[in-house]
C-alpha cells in the first residue's frame, strides 16, 4: 500500500505505473489545514477520472471528529473509493460512527454497501481494542498499524530493530486472523537506509502481516521480493488448486496431491500463495487456468 | 620554433583564403560551455564576410548571439546535429531564408568524407595544442583549462577541410603527442583565453537519479537487455545520457555480475558509468567519439583501452568498418515515437527545435537490438504518439520502445517479443500504448505549422527524410 | 453571486494554480487568461475547461488567471472548484 499525498496531483496522477497493490490517497497528515478543501476536490476528481485499473483506491479521511472529516466521507464515497481508512482508531464505536456517515452517503446514492472500512491503530488503546475493532463492521477488510502515532503514545521511540512495535504488530496480526480480515505494518520513512527497511519487511512477513505500507515507489520491489513466493512453492500452490478444481468437477470432497491428502488450510494457503504470486508480479493473472 | 604556425585569429583567416559563400566549420565537444563559435563568427563580422555556410557538428543554447550573424547576413546558412535555445526558437519561427540541413553524427562524419558536405575552413577548439597543430581534447600540462576528452566529431574536419585552424587556450611544447589532430592536416595555430567554460563543458560527477520514473524506466529497459537474447559474453552495447540511460547501465552491471558476463566493448558518448565498469573488468574497451564528463575525459587520457575515434569511424553508413556495424545494443531516447516506431528526437511537440540527432539514426539503424527508453507521457505532452511531429529514425531501425505502461516490440522482431514475454516483460501492442496517452490526457490540438520550410532532416545515406515547417504563434 | 478574490493550486508540475475576482466594472462574461506549458496543443481546451467548470457552478462573470504546469483535466477541475468554492462560499458537495 502506497501513501501518496492528496494534494500532489503530479504524483497522484501516475502512482500505479509502479505495481503498488494499493493506493493510499492521504487527506489526513500530508495536507495542511488551509489545504483541506482543496485536497479533498483533487482527490475526489482523481478517483473518478483517473485508470487505476486493478489498483485498489484507498483514501485516508481526516478524523469524524474534526471539522474535515465527514465532508472527506461524502466526498470520495461519492467518487466511488474502495477503502476508507479511518486514522487513530481507538474503539469500536468509532467505526460504527464512520459506518452510518458511509451509509448515510450510500443511501443517497443507492450502492448501499460498496465502501470499505481500514481503521488505523495509532495507540495503546487502539491496540487494546483491536480485536472489537477488527469485528466492528461487516465493512472491515483490514486494521492497520500506525507507529509513529503509537510510539509517541507509549512515551518511547522507534528503533531499527522496532521492539517497542512488537506487541502492537503481534496484537493487530491475531486480532486479523481472529476476525478473517488483512492486516498491513506501518511505513518506514527512511528512504536511503534499504537494508534496515529490508529486515523490517522480512519481520513483519514472518509476523504474519499481508503487507507493507510505503511512502515511495522506489520501496516497492523489496516488498515485492520478500512477500513473493518461491518457484517450487507456486508449483505446488499450482498443483494443488488444480486438484482441487478436478475433484469438485468429479464431485469428490477428498483432495490428494502426490498422494498426500490436503486439507482446507493447505488449500487456503495455496490460493494465497498464487494471489501473491500475481500480486508481485512473478506470475501473470492469464497463468492461472 | 622555426616553423611555427602560430598566428592571430583574425590573420589565421586572411591566410585561409576564406571568402564569403563559402562553408566554415566546428565542432561541439566544448558543448554549453563552447567559446569558439560565437569567438570566430564575432571576428568574421567584423572582418566584413558575408553569406557563410556554417556547419557544426552541434549547436546548443550558448550559440544564441549567431541570431544577430543571421539577422546581419553573415551566416546565412546552417548544417548540424541539432539546434537548442533561442537559436533554435528563432530558427523554428523562420528567422532563415535558407532552411537548416540536419544530419546525424555518422551522416555528417560520411558526408565530410565523400564530399557531399565541402569545408573550406575548419576552426577547431582543442584543450591542447604544440606550435604546430598536434592537438587533443585533453592536456599533459599544468595550464590544462578547457578538458573535453575525445575530439571524435572534429577529426573528419581536420582531415577533410580545405583549410584548418586549430584554436587552443593551452599552447604546449612540441610534440604534443599522443595527439587526436595533426600537425600534418592543421595550417594554423591561434592561441585564446579561453576556448570553453569547463564548468559547462562536462558534468562533475554525474548523480544516479532519484526520479522514481526514470528507475522504473531504466529497470524495465535492463530487463529488456538482460531477456533479448543478445547479452550474452562480449557483446556489446551503447547508451544516451539521460537519467534512465545512465541508470540502466548500473542495472545491467548487476546482472553481468551476476551471470559472469563481460562486454567486449561500449561505444559512443562515454560517461562516467561506463568507465567504471571498465576499469572493474567489466567492459574490455571503451570507443569513444564524445566523453561526457570529467571522469571520462580523464581516462581517454590515461587509459590506452579508451580509444578516440572520429565520427567516421564511429557511425558512418557508409564505411562499412564503422563501429556501430559491431555493436549489439543501443539504448536510446526519445522526444517522441509514433505506432510505427518512428522516432522524433529533434522538434518537440510544441513544433519548435530543441534537440539533435546525435548518432540516433546511425545506432538505432545498424545496432542489432534498438531500444527506445521514453515516458509514456512528460507532463501533458505525450511521448508515443499516433504520427511523430519531424522523422528522425525510420521505424524500420527501431526494435523496442520501453514505457511505464508497457514494452512494445516492433512486429518486425517477433522472436524478440516472444523472448520478453517468456521472461515475464508486459509487452503490449504501440497501438495501445498511443491510446492509452490519449486517454489520460486528451487529443492535442494541431500544432500551427507555416508554410515555410525552416529545416530538412538527412538520412544517414544522404536522402531526405523529413521537413521541418516553420511555427506561427 | 458575489465573487472575491481567491487562490487554488500550486505551480508545481502536474498541478495548475487558480486565481479568481470579480469581473472588472463594466464587463461581463468570464475573461481566462492562461499561461500554459502545453499552450500549443491543449491552451483551447483547457480555457473551455476553466469557463465551463465555472458556468456549471452558477459563475458567469469573473476573471481568471491560470498558470499552468502540465494539469489533467481532472485536476484542472478541482482546482477551478476550489478557488470557486473559496471564492463564493458554494457548497459543492450538495
Amino acid at each position: 500500500m502506497m501513501f501518496v499525498p492528496g494534494n500532489n496531483p503530479g504524483m497522484m496522477a501516475d502512482a500505479h505505473i509502479y505495481g503498488p497493490d494499493s493506493i493510499m490517497l492521504d487527506l489526513e497528515d500530508s495536507v495542511t489545514m488551509a489545504e483541506k478543501d482543496a485536497a479533498r476536490l483533487l482527490v475526489h476528481n482523481a478517483l473518478k477520472s483517473i485508470d487505476y485499473g486493478d489498483t485498489e483506491m484507498v483514501v485516508r479521511i481526516n478524523p469524524l471528529n474534526t471539522p474535515y472529516g465527514k465532508k472527506d466521507v461524502e466526498a470520495v464515497v461519492k467518487a466511488g473509493v474502495d477503502v476508507i481508512r479511518m486514522p487513530k482508531t481507538e474503539t469500536a464505536e468509532e467505526v460504527k460512527e464512520l459506518e452510518e456517515e458511509i451509509l448515510k452517503v450510500e443511501t443517497e446514492l443507492g450502492c448501499i454497501g460498496r465502501t470499505q472500512i481500514m481503521a488505523a491503530i495509532e495507540s495503546a488503546l487502539g491496540v487494546v481494542n483491536a480485536y472489537a475493532i477488527a469485528t466492528a463492521s461487516k465493512r472491515m477488510m483490514g486494521i492497520a498499524l500506525g507507529a509513529e502515532d503509537y510510539s509517541a503514545n507509549l512515551k518511547t521511540n522507534r528503533t531499527p530493530g522496532g521492539a517497542e512495535l512488537l506487541m502492537a504488530r503481534e496484537t493487530i496480526v491475531v486480532a486479523a486472523r481472529a476476525a478473517g480480515i488483512s492486516c498491513f505494518d506501518t511505513v518506514y520513512s527512511n528512504l536511503d537506509d534499504m537494508e534496515t527497511f529490508r529486515k523490517e519487511v522480512e519481520l513483519i512477513k514472518t509476523l504474519g502481516f499481508d503487507g507493507k505500507s510505503i511512502i515511495n515507489p522506489r520501496q516497492i520491489e523489496v516488498v515485492n521480493e520478500i512477500f513473493a513466493p518461491t518457484a517450487k512453492e507456486i508449483e505446488k500452490s499450482l498443483k494443488i488448486v488444480a486438484a482441487i478444481k478436478e475433484a469438485q468437477a468429479k464431485g469428490s470432497g477428498v483432495i490428494a496431491v502426490n498422494g498426500k491428502m490436503v486439507d482446507k488450510p493447505v488449500v487456503i494457503r495455496a490460493e494465497r500463495t498464487i494471489a501473491l504470486a500475481i500480486a508481485s508480479g512473478i506470475m501473470n493473472k492469464e497463468d492461472v487456468q | 620554433m622555426r616553423n611555427s604556425k602560430l598566428t592571430s585569429l583574425e590573420e589565421a583567416i586572411r591566410k585561409s583564403g576564406l571568402r564569403d559563400g563559402m562553408t566554415i566549420s566546428f565542432h561541439h565537444h566544448f558543448r554549453g560551455g563552447d567559446k569558439v563559435v560565437n569567438m570566430v563568427v564575432d571576428c568574421l563580422a567584423k572582418m566584413g564576410f558575408k553569406d557563410l555556410h556554417l556547419a557544426a557538428s552541434s549547436l546548443s543554447d550558448v550559440h544564441a548571439p549567431l541570431i544577430q550573424h543571421i539577422k546581419n547576413g553573415v551566416i546565412t546558412k546552417i548544417s548540424t546535429s541539432g539546434l537548442r535555445g533561442e537559436l533554435a526558437n528563432e530558427i523554428s519561427h523562420g528567422l532563415m531564408k535558407e532552411p537548416v540541413i540536419f544530419r546525424s553524427h555518422g551522416g555528417r562524419g560520411s558526408a565530410i568524407a565523400c564530399g557531399e558536405l565541402h569545408i573550406d575552413v575548419a576552426f577547431l577548439g582543442a584543450s591542447s595544442s604544440d606550435e604546430l597543430g598536434n592537438a587533443c581534447g585533453y592536456s599533459r600540462s599544468e595550464n590544462a583549462k578547457s578538458i573535453c576528452g575525445s575530439l571524435g566529431y572534429a577529426l573528419p574536419d581536420a582531415r577533410y577541410a580545405d583549410h584548418v585552424v586549430v584554436i587552443t587556450d593551452d599552447l604546449v611544447s612540441y610534440p604534443n603527442v599522443p595527439k587526436s589532430i595533426s600537425a600534418a592536416d592543421v595550417e594554423s595555430v591561434v592561441v585564446v583565453d579561453s576556448v570553453g567554460d569547463s564548468s559547462k563543458i562536462s558534468a562533475g560527477a554525474i548523480r544516479d537519479s532519484k526520479n522514481p520514473r526514470d528507475i522504473l524506466l531504466a529497470k524495465q529497459a535492463a530487463k529488456v537487455v538482460i531477456n533479448s537474447g543478445y547479452f550474452q559474453d562480449g557483446f556489446s552495447i551503447q547508451t544516451g545520457t539521460g537519467g534512465a540511460s545512465l541508470a540502466v547501465v548500473k542495472y545491467i552491471r548487476e546482472s553481468m555480475l551476476e551471470k559472469g558476463i563481460k562486454a567486449s566493448f561500449a561505444l559512443g558518448g562515454i560517461t562516467a558509468h561506463m568507465v567504471k565498469l571498465h576499469e572493474e573488468g567489466l567492459i574490455d574497451r571503451l570507443i569513444d567519439v564524445q566523453s561526457f564528463d570529467k571522469v571520462a575525459a580523464e581516462s581517454i587520457k590515461n587509459d590506452p583501452f579508451h580509444q578516440e575515434v572520429s565520427a567516421v569511424e564511429y557511425a558512418s553508413g557508409v564505411h562499412q568498418g564503422s563501429a556501430v556495424h559491431a555493436l549489439d545494443i543501443v539504448i536510446l531516447s526519445a522526444l517522441e515515437v509514433d505506432v510505427n516506431f518512428n522516432v522524433n528526437v529533434l522538434v518537440g511537440s510544441d513544433g519548435i527545435i530543441r534537440g539533435a540527432i546525435g548518432g540516433h539514426q546511425d545506432t538505432a539503424a545498424d545496432s542489432a537490438l534498438s531500444i527506445i527508453v521514453c515516458p509514456l507521457l512528460r507532463g501533458r505532452i505525450p511521448c508515443v504518439v499516433p504520427k511523430v511531429t519531424t522523422l528522425i529514425t525510420p521505424g524500420k531501425s527501431v526494435d523496442v520502445v520501453v514505457t511505464e505502461y508497457g514494452i512494445a516490440v516492433n512486429p518486425a522482431r517477433p522472436e524478440v517479443a516472444e523472448k520478453l514475454r517468456a521472461a515475464g516483460l508486459k509487452v503490449v501492442d504501440i497501438n495501445e500504448l498511443a491510446a492509452k496517452a490519449t486517454s489520460i490526457i486528451g487529443t492535442p490540438d494541431a500544432l500551427p505549422f507555416g508554410d515555410k520550410v525552416v529545416g530538412i532532416v538527412y538520412n544517414r545515406d544522404g536522402k531526405v527524410l523529413d521537413e521541418i515547417h516553420n511555427i506561427v504563434e | 453571486m458575489e465573487i472575491k478574490n481567491a487562490v487554488a493550486g500550486t505551480l508545481e508540475s502536474g498541478d495548475i494554480l487558480i486565481q479568481i475576482g470579480p469581473a472588472k466594472p463594466g464587463d461581463t462574461g468570464l475573461a481566462v487568461d492562461l499561461e500554459s506549458s502545453v499552450a500549443a496543443q491543449f491552451g483551447k481546451q483547457i480555457k473551455e475547461l476553466i469557463a465551463g467548470t465555472l458556468k456549471e457552478l452558477g459563475i458567469e462573470n469573473a476573471v481568471v488567471k491560470a498558470t499552468d504546469k502540465g494539469a489533467l483535466d481532472c485536476t484542472i477541475r478541482a482546482r477551478v472548484t476550489a478557488a470557486a468554492v473559496r471564492s463564493t462560499g458554494k457548497d459543492v458537495w450538495k
